[in-house]
Formats: C-alpha cells, sequence, structure tokens
C-alpha cells in the first residue's frame, strides 16, 4: 500500500486559516489502513478544525467526507456536490488521490492533508516499511524476494557494499543490510549459487529518470 | 465511604479507557467540555493489557492537538488508580476541577455561546 503520515496540524490550520468553508476528504484504501487519512483521521482533523475556528472566533464550516478511492475519477464524480459546496478541500488521500482531486475539480483549492511517504507494510501496529520504489523492472526473482532497491541505502545491485556491519547498514544501526538479508534469503532457499551470479546494469529509463510514466494496457483499454 | 467530589464533574463510564479514542476526547470540547480527563487502572494492571496505556499515548496526543488549536493542552490529563482507591478518585475530581477553574471556561463553549445569543 502506499504509506502517508498526517501533516502537523500546525501547517494545516496555516493553509486553511482565511477559509469560509473547508471539506476534508478521506479515502478508505491506503491510506486508512496506515491512519493517516481514512474516515477515522478525517473526524479527528475537522474535529480540530472546528475547535481551532471557533477558538478564532470565526464561523468556517467544516465538512467531512471519505470516498472509496481518490485515485478513481468514477468515485469523485460522486462526491461533486459535497465539493462544490465547500470553498477548499484538504484531500487526506496521498499524493495520487489529491492530485486527482484537484484534476477533477479544477476551480477548487486543495490542500494535503498528509504527506505521502512510500510504498510499504506494516511491521507491526503503528510501524510501516518501505518495499518497492516502483522502479519498473522487478528484480525480486533474483534476489530471494528482498529489493536492493528499495531497501538499500545505495541501490545497490551486487552487494553488500563496505559499509554493512554485523547485518546493519552504515546510514543506521537501525536499518538492515538489504544484501545481508538476501544472502540470508538466498542461504536459507539453497540458492547461493544465484548469488553469484552479477547482476548487470540496469535499465534505469523505467525508473523515474525516464521521467513521469503511463501504464497503458491496450486490452483493457476502452 | 461517603466521599464529595465536585458536582460538576460528569462521569461517562466505558469498559475500559483503551476504548476512550481521541475523537471522544475532541468531540467532547466541540460539545462545550471545559475539560476532559480519564481515570484508568494503574499501570501494569489493565485487564486489557494494553489499554490504560493506549489512552495515556491518546491523551498526550489530544493535549498536542488541543495546544495548537488553542484550546490548551492542560484541560486534558490521565490518571490512574486502583478500584480500592476511592480517596484518590475525589482528589483527582477536585485537582482537575481546580485546574480547570483557573483555565476558565473551554473557549469554543464561549464563542458558541456567542453565536447562540446565550453570552452573559
Amino acid at each position: 500500500m502506499i504509506v502517508a503520515k498526517g501533516k502537523p496540524l500546525e501547517e494545516i490550520i496555516e493553509a486553511v486559516k482565511d477559509c469560509d468553508s473547508i471539506l476534508v476528504a478521506g479515502c478508505n484504501e491506503c491510506v486508512t489502513v496506515c491512519e493517516a487519512g481514512g474516515s477515522k483521521e478525517v473526524g479527528i482533523l475537522a474535529s480540530a478544525l472546528r475547535l481551532y475556528f471557533l477558538n478564532q472566533g470565526k464561523k468556517t464550516q467544516v465538512g467531512e467526507i471519505t470516498l472509496q478511492r481518490q485515485c478513481d475519477r468514477e468515485y469523485l464524480i460522486q462526491a461533486r456536490e459535497s465539493v462544490e459546496s465547500y470553498q477548499m478541500v484538504i484531500s487526506m488521500a496521498c499524493g495520487v488521490g489529491c492530485q486527482f482531486m484537484a484534476e477533477e475539480f479544477a476551480n477548487k483549492p486543495v490542500q494535503p492533508g498528509v504527506n505521502t511517504m512510500f510504498m510499504g507494510g506494516a511491521l507491526e501496529r503503528g510501524v510501516w516499511s518501505e518495499r518497492c520504489q516502483g522502479c519498473g523492472s522487478c528484480l525480486l526473482a533474483r534476489t530471494g524476494g528482498i529489493c536492493p532497491v528499495a531497501r538499500c541505502a545505495k541501490r545497490v545491485l551486487n552487494g553488500p557494499c563496505g559499509g554493512s556491519s554485523n547485518g546493519k547498514c552504515e546510514i543506521s544501526k537501525d536499518v538492515d543490510c538489504a544484501w545481508q538479508l538476501i544472502v540470508n534469503r538466498l542461504k536459507a532457499l539453497g540458492r547461493m549459487d544465484d548469488y553469484e551470479q552479477i547482476i548487470p546494469l540496469k535499465d534505469w529509463s523505467s525508473d523515474r529518470a525516464g521521467g513521469p510514466r503511463k501504464v497503458v494496457k491496450e486490452e483493457v483499454r476502452q | 465511604m461517603r466521599l464529595n467530589y465536585p458536582a460538576h464533574v460528569r462521569v461517562v463510564r466505558v469498559p475500559c479507557t483503551g476504548k476512550v479514542d481521541l475523537i471522544h476526547i475532541l468531540r467532547a470540547f466541540e460539545k462545550g467540555a471545559d475539560g476532559v480527563y480519564l481515570v484508568g487502572c494503574m499501570e501494569g494492571s489493565c485487564f486489557y493489557e494494553q489499554g490504560n496505556f493506549r489512552a495515556r499515548k491518546r491523551v498526550e496526543h489530544a493535549q498536542r492537538l488541543l495546544e495548537a488549536v488553542g484550546t490548551g493542552g492542560q484541560r486534558v490529563q490521565m490518571y490512574n488508580l486502583s478500584s480500592g482507591e476511592a480517596p484518590l478518585f475525589a482528589q483527582y475530581a477536585r485537582e482537575m476541577s481546580e485546574r480547570i477553574m483557573a483555565l476558565g471556561p473551554n473557549p469554543a463553549k464561549l464563542a458558541m455561546d456567542v453565536r447562540q445569543g446565550k453570552a452573559a
């Protein structure tokens, strides 16, 4: 899932303090799972903003809505009536949802309510870890299911580098060395022969280096 | 044990302080409460193991949010006691009541009263 974390309340207040009406819009997908922008977080932010405006003696209206997805126009158009009745939208979705919201409602200022962090998963309740950087050409089959692009600080494809020490990365003792994990995993799988094979230069044109990307699937395209 | 505590303290019973979420605390202030405090079991004595620890974290989060919106973080507090400590329950009620009296009314409530023409 896409992992996000809520923006500091002070930053959001600074952005919306002069508005007369605000719609806080959540998303029922990734940001709900990572507890950053689902209906619960929408309720908390809206409540805090209502208190702020009351304390300031302002009559600003703060509404709440949570869409099934903000990264799909078919769900965004269902919210048109609500969105149109407010002066500004705070999108609690990831950067994708926030941008789709801004594109769909071109005349409506859209303020992000979260900082979008990465694609990852939950290690435990309240702890999420990065697992994928969407490089566009997956190497996981060769590395025992552990991604050196997302989990190695240097994105080294034939590691480990000299900064690996006792299974940890030189950037922090809290960060596992991805290549140590890969070696451990390949050993456990009995596939150390794979480790001996050099991974050739990676084609980074499918990564962000090639500019903004698009996926077109002609067989389902209408 | 006929103990007294301030009459304006309204007790909301929950199965565990771990049931109390951030939104409950914020809504209480939206509805005009001048202060909110949670009284949980002693730390380490939670029947559900983590309930009172979770409540404490939520109270701390509420304090930060209320500070940011201008209501004031001191209006929220977490207390712990055992079920055999009724005098302590009354003491916490007086302590919180005195703190809120010193802070004055919830500014959001005052604003709502002005809006509804109830201001003195």
